[in-house]
């Protein structure tokens, strides 16, 4: 059986594998800006305590290896709470809190390194802090986090592929379940690469044209 | 309420920053439509003062009150006393990711819920009192600071202020750019905007001015209207002061 023949017959179930990726990524990127983001507004705004809770969070989430914490939650942290979610979800989820670790500092960063004289000048016009941080500081920090930012995408698009030690059908692990029957070895793995290497790509793209739409001219990254 | 009566009343200001006593109980009133311009060495807490009667600085002690509403320890109201009494800035602090109208604007949408059509409409406004609405689809980023001042001013005036405090507004502008400013200003005064300035523009100070306060090491040496202070004031110190700009306030006549 020639190559050619071999990956159209699969296409379908690398489809199925492309889809979960997306789906892990597209789910631990939400959970990690959805929480990043009120992190960082707390390292930076928040009392004493809660800064402590979240340092305390991010060193974890960033201290440990991937496979260690997917291990963590998936053998241990799930069962013991009673629960048996699905891989994908375990997946999911841990890339989402440690990206969420990761994307935290980058908008601190980005929070930390607007002008003070942005929010004086909000509260002189009678804002309090938090309309002040929503209409003013945050369009700002966001811009600025965005190029930082847009790091996390292939590096979680990347780390996806780790969820195949926990058996969540992704690309990677059905890519290896068609070696395994076809005994064709080097062709499926470059394809599977390819495919990893086009989807970073597309990402790319999209978030490029992001920064393009939000840019402003002479601030944040595009300034100069 | 008479026009005598004082829009602002200041009474024994105190700040500390660690253990740098900055303002040592600072007491001065402002009567409607007047213009006070501060001047005195630098580090002798002018900036300071203006920032405690908006509260951007919580004073140790001492009390601001506008009309008869008290605006230390004011609590949420706070939000209130700072549209009434706006304040510009050395280094104008412009909205970094707005254009100049929507700068003007933000907080007539944001604190005073003003439906957008209204808040543009004003907006523009303030910009053309300016001389600036040429200009408002333009980032700060593409101002020159003569502009972006103005443009501070416009967003300042949208508030409705009865008082609007000016803290340095020239220092970070060059003479040409300066003047531009001054200007505006001096059209404020006129109309009959009530304005505490923190300024080295003596020529500024003579000019426009109704009160000059001379302050040094937190305290006010001595206050009076241009012609007693910078022409015959009755401290050493205040003398040793003006005489550096003697040049620059000279009377034409």
């Amino acid at each position: 059986m020639d190559v050619t023949s071999i990956l159209v017959e699969w296409t379908p179930y690398l489809i199925g594998g492309i889809s979960l990726t997306i789906g892990l990524v597209a789910i631990a990127l939400g959970i990690g800006v959805a929480l990043g983001l009120p992190f960082a507004l707390v390292q930076v705004y928040g009392p004493r305590p809660a800064k402590a809770v979240i340092s305390a969070y991010a060193w974890f989430f960033r201290g440990l290896p991937v496979l260690v914490l997917l291990f963590l939650f998936y053998f241990g942290i799930f069962p013991a709470m009673g629960l048996d979610p699905p891989a994908f979800f375990v997946g999911a989820v841990v890339l989402g809190l440690r990206g969420a670790a990761y994307q935290s500092q980058i908008f601190r960063g980005a929070i930390q390194s607007i002008n003070e004289g942005q929010m004086i000048a909000a509260l002189s016009l009678g804002m309090n802090r938090l309309t002040a941080i929503k209409s003013i500081i945050l369009p700002q920090s966001l811009r600025i986090a965005l190029p930082g930012w847009s790091n996390e995408y292939p590096e979680i698009l990347t780390d996806s592929a780790i969820c195949y030690a926990i058996g969540v059908a992704e690309l990677l692990t059905r890519t290896s379940q068609i070696v395994a029957v076809t005994y064709v070895t080097m062709p499926i793995y470059l394809c599977c690469a390819l495919i990893f290497i086009l989807l970073n790509y597309a990402g790319m793209r999209v978030i490029h044209m992001l920064e393009k739409r939000v840019a402003i001219p002479g601030f944040g990254a595009g300034a100069g | 309420m008479t026009d005598d009566a004082f829009v602002l009343r200041v009474e024994d200001i105190h700040k500390k920053f660690g253990t740098n006593e900055v303002l040592k109980g600072v007491s001065f009133n402002v009567r409607k439509g007047e213009t006070i311009v501060f001047i005195g060495p630098s580090g002798t807490g002018k900036s300071t003062l203006l920032r405690c009667i908006n509260q951007l600085t919580i004073p140790e002690k001492g009390r601001v009150w506008l009309h008869d509403d008290e605006v230390t320890n004011s609590g949420p109201k706070i939000s209130y006393f700072r549209q009434k009494i706006g304040m510009v800035f050395q280094n104008f602090y412009l909205f970094d990711h707005l254009t100049a109208v929507r700068n003007v604007e933000i907080a007539l949408l944001k604190v005073k819920k003003m439906d957008p059509e209204s808040a543009r409409r004003k907006a523009l406004h303030e910009l053309e009192q300016v001389g600036m609405k040429d200009w408002a689809d333009h980032y700060p980023a593409e101002l020159s600071g003569g502009q972006a001042q103005r443009v501070s001013i416009a967003r300042a005036l949208a508030m409705d202020p009865e008082v609007i405090l000016f803290d340095e507004p020239t220092s970070a502008l060059d003479p040409e750019l300066t003047r531009e400013v001054l200007e505006v200003m001096k059209k404020l005064a006129k109309s009959g905007m009530t304005m505490l300035v923190v300024s080295h523009e003596m020529g500024f100070a003579a000019s426009v001015a109704n009160q000059i306060i001379f302050m040094e090491n937190g305290n006010i040496v001595e206050q009076g209207p241009p012609d007693a202070l910078l022409y015959d004031p009755s401290y050493v110190r205040t003398r040793k002061f003006v005489g550096q700009f003697a040049d620059l306030t000279q009377r034409k006549d």
